[in-house]
């Protein structure tokens, strides 16, 4: 490994959290106003990360703590790989064994909400991996790689030929970025039928933790977001900007749906426009 | 330097947590009126969450009983420190009307330690809001003691409770 990928990990590793945090913090300030109220500081995430790792540690079962640290170690290690220019299905899979870990701390607590939430997140990941594996492979479809290296060479931008398939992609953004109509394992809002899902029995420390870890998986999502316009940095920025405002939008209109509505709602969706876009590929 | 950050976000970030020990809902509706956009708490990074293992504030409304009072202090020891406890109302300061009843324990205070006590019947949401900044200035001073090794002192003092 020579300096410049180096510095490229450290910037990856050190970056993308205070990235995240500011958008966690832009996301919640948007949502207040888009509630007419006023909202938290920009910086109140960060603010909520340092008192949770204050807090006095706190937990049923001692798996747990390894499952937060395996989960934030995954979410790390899928922003260095992006950012090393590594490959897609590689990032998927460090992506999974990230949402895996973090179901398994949940079912080593007895509490029964603990248990519901990490039910409803299995059901989650098994509603995007597909869609997300869809995704990639029609960016190798269309650029011959998954190499990430490879796919910025592309000449035009990957939203063109692939314009329905950034769709499907939204869809998952919204499952992984926990956001309504799909934030059913938990929510970013305070208050859910299930106290706080998949979350409930982390708590201090380790909350934090999990905390960061979700700021650099979204950091990650808004990189592949990214990918759809490689060519032009400010079209990328722009992109990314409407989409996470979309999805802002989205989670303040949007009731709570039940899994099976998710399940067959993202599906039926998410494989429609895959085919069509799929064929459009292919007649090209 | 760390240990200044977090201090200083203990204050910034006080989750609350509302249990409602058989109040008449008077005082309920006004915490949750201190949710809606007129007051906004979440200016301040209150936010009412539904976890004591995630919560700093404990405000409670309504009278102690004998049936609830095992529930209150069950939810205050899930609750990690440090956590502070704001009791609202004529009934949760001190059992209001129903102080002599046969059933009743009385104020909050008879079961858990209370930190802030914000009377009226029901009070006013900028009254609530008042107390809950009185006990975030507790939470500040049982942060700077937290420095000083209180958890492990804690952990001792548990271990000796479950092995009672």
């Amino acid at each position: 490994m020579n300096m410049e990928n180096l510095a490229t990990v450290a910037l990856a590793v050190l970056l993308s959290p205070l990235l995240g945090g500011v958008v966690a913090g832009l996301d919640r300030k948007i949502t207040a106003r888009l509630q007419g109220r006023y909202g938290p500081p920009i910086l109140q995430s960060f603010y909520d990360v340092f008192k949770l790792i204050g807090k006095e540690r706190m937990i049923v079962n001692p798996w747990q703590i390894l499952c937060a640290y395996v989960y934030l170690v995954a979410a790390m290690l899928t922003v260095v790989l992006l950012a090393l220019q590594s490959d897609l299905l590689l990032v998927f899979f460090v992506l999974a064994v990230g949402g895996v870990f973090l179901v398994i701390g949940a079912l080593a607590a007895p509490s029964p909400y603990s248990q519901v939430g990490a039910q409803r997140e299995l059901i989650q990941m098994l509603t995007y991996e597909p869609l997300l594996i869809l995704v990639f492979v029609s960016i190798y479809l269309v650029t011959g790689s998954y190499k990430i290296s490879e796919i910025l060479k592309f000449q035009e931008p990957l939203l063109i030929p692939l314009a329905l398939m950034y769709i499907v992609l939204g869809y998952a953004l919204t499952i992984k970025l926990r956001k309504s109509p799909f934030d059913i394992s938990t929510s970013h809002h305070a208050h859910q039928e299930i106290v706080k899902g998949v979350l409930t029995e982390y708590s201090g420390p380790y909350l934090a933790i999990i905390e960061v870890a979700h700021w650099y998986e979204t950091v990650f999502i808004l990189g592949i977001c990214a990918l759809f316009w490689h060519t032009n940095p400010v079209g990328a920025l722009v992109l990314v900007g409407l989409t996470y405002l979309a999805e802002i939008v989205v989670d303040n209109i949007c009731a709570r749906l039940t899994w099976r509505w998710m399940l067959g709602y993202v599906w039926s969706t998410g494989l429609l426009l895959s085919f069509a876009n799929y064929t459009w590929i292919y007649v090209r | 330097m760390l240990k200044k950050l977090v201090n200083g976000s203990r204050v910034k970030s006080p989750w609350l947590i509302h249990l409602d020990c058989s109040s008449c809902n008077g005082c309920d509706i006004e915490v949750l009126a201190c949710l809606t956009p007129l007051y906004d708490v979440e200016r301040f990074g209150i936010l009412n969450v539904g976890n004591p293992k995630h919560a700093d504030l404990l405000v409670v409304t309504g009278t102690v009983n004998h049936r609830n009072q095992k529930v209150l202090e069950n939810i205050y020891d899930q609750m990690p420190e440090p956590k502070v406890v704001v009791a609202v109302g004529a009934c949760g300061c001190s059992g209001g009307v129903f102080r002599d009843s046969f059933n009743v324990v009385g104020g909050v205070d008879k079961v858990i330690p209370v930190d802030a006590y914000v009377p009226g019947c029901a009070p006013k949401p900028e009254a609530i809001i008042d107390g809950i900044v009185l006990a975030l200035e507790k939470l500040a001073e049982k942060g700077k003691r937290v420095d000083q090794g209180i958890f492990e002192r804690l952990v001792g003092t548990r271990q000796a409770i479950t092995s009672r």
